[in-house]
């Protein structure tokens, strides 16, 4: 599209929602893609930096053998819990499905109400903006216990090269997801307010991307972090 | 439910704000990917748990596809990139190739890849 034409579009907007911009796409939308692409190298750098230390920790605990002496001081057993990680990265992936139902609800707001129980509760956006903030609080939770339990068993961000990169990759991802969740509250406040409908697709729309790139964030390092031995 | 049959038409969202170029998909559509996503997810525990299949070599390359399915997946249809502006692509994909080249450069760089030896441990 030439930017004329860009620009024609934009104008032609019968919504007339946002000024005219010479991709005729709204800039909140345009900088939201563009803050994703940058954190795509944040957590690259982050990943990068966990994959070179792999396997070069000098002292136990490490993640997925156990160790005992002389090679450790003491006997430690493998730190990663698949099982329970398996389970917290199944609340996330269904998080992000709760959230696509919430982007959904909020732009069919002025829609006529359909009659079905079942086709109702797909149009209430408290619900899946709640869902998607219950079901992020609960990988926190998830991450808050296999934080406690790693510390239990001797894995600090001070312990090897393993518990400081593993520490600060994780922990960053953990970070992303509180905002996420800090963000779904605040819209759940307008939303109880005054109603999201399709004029707030677009804010909506931002933060389920977000919220999205969290989980595609968390898929990479479910399997390079945790599943690659 | 008429919902999960027919394509949504918000007729207050501004689409051409939010780069809709194509209707997003519905309810029914969301859920077979989150089916699928799952699907995936218990094909990589299953297999983390085949010790035959950890010492292969094709494990790490088994899950490396899934996970990027996985990844691509959510990309296309929960991140609708399947269905909006070429630019939001491009805005997206340029800063995903640029991070994994330097993943992939890093991890040459310091001896964890070779060429022609796969992955050195």
């Amino acid at each position: 599209m030439t930017h004329a034409a860009a620009l024609e579009g934009a104008q032609a907007d019968p919504h007339g929602e946002h000024p005219a911009t010479s991709t005729g796409l709204d800039n909140k939308k345009l900088a939201i893609w563009a803050f994703i692409g940058s954190e795509c190298m944040l957590f690259a750098s982050l990943i990068s930096t966990y994959l070179i230390y792999k396997g070069r920790s000098v002292v136990g605990p490490y993640p997925h053998e156990a160790c005992d002496p002389p090679t450790c001081a003491q006997h430690y057993n493998a730190i990663l819990n698949i099982p329970v990680t398996s389970a917290s990265t199944f609340v996330l992936l269904m998080s992000s499905l709760a959230m696509v139902l919430a982007l959904a609800a909020v732009e069919n707001a002025d829609q006529p109400m359909p009659s079905g129980f079942g086709a109702r509760l797909l149009r209430s956006s408290k619900l899946w903006l709640w869902m998607t903030a219950i079901l992020g609080t609960t990988f926190l939770g998830f991450q808050a216990f296999e934080f406690t339990s790693f510390v239990h068993e001797g894995l600090t961000i001070r312990t090897n090269l393993f518990g400081s990169s593993f520490f600060t990759l994780t922990g960053f991802h953990g970070a992303h997801v509180t905002a996420g969740v800090i963000w779904l509250l605040t819209l759940l406040a307008i939303d109880y307010r005054r109603g999201l409908g399709p004029k707030d697709a677009i804010n909506v729309d931002m933060a389920a991307l977000y919220w999205h790139f969290v989980d595609v964030v968390w898929i990479a390092i479910f399997t390079l972090v945790y599943l690659i031995k | 439910m008429a919902h999960d049959n027919a394509p949504e038409h918000h007729a207050n969202v501004d689409h051409t704000a939010m780069g809709i170029e194509k209707e997003h998909p519905t309810w029914s559509t969301y859920w077979k990917v989150a089916l699928i996503l799952t699907l995936i997810t218990v094909g990589e525990v299953w297999i983390y748990y085949i010790p035959s299949f950890v010492a292969s070599r094709g494990f790490v390359p088994t899950l490396l596809l899934l996970s990027a399915v996985k990844f691509a997946i959510v990309v296309l249809f929960y991140m609708h990139l399947r269905y909006d502006h070429k630019l939001f692509r491009a805005v997206f994909t340029g800063p995903l190739i640029i991070a994994m080249t330097t993943i992939v450069a890093l991890l040459f760089l310091f001896g964890h890849l070779r060429i022609g030896a796969g992955a050195a441990g």
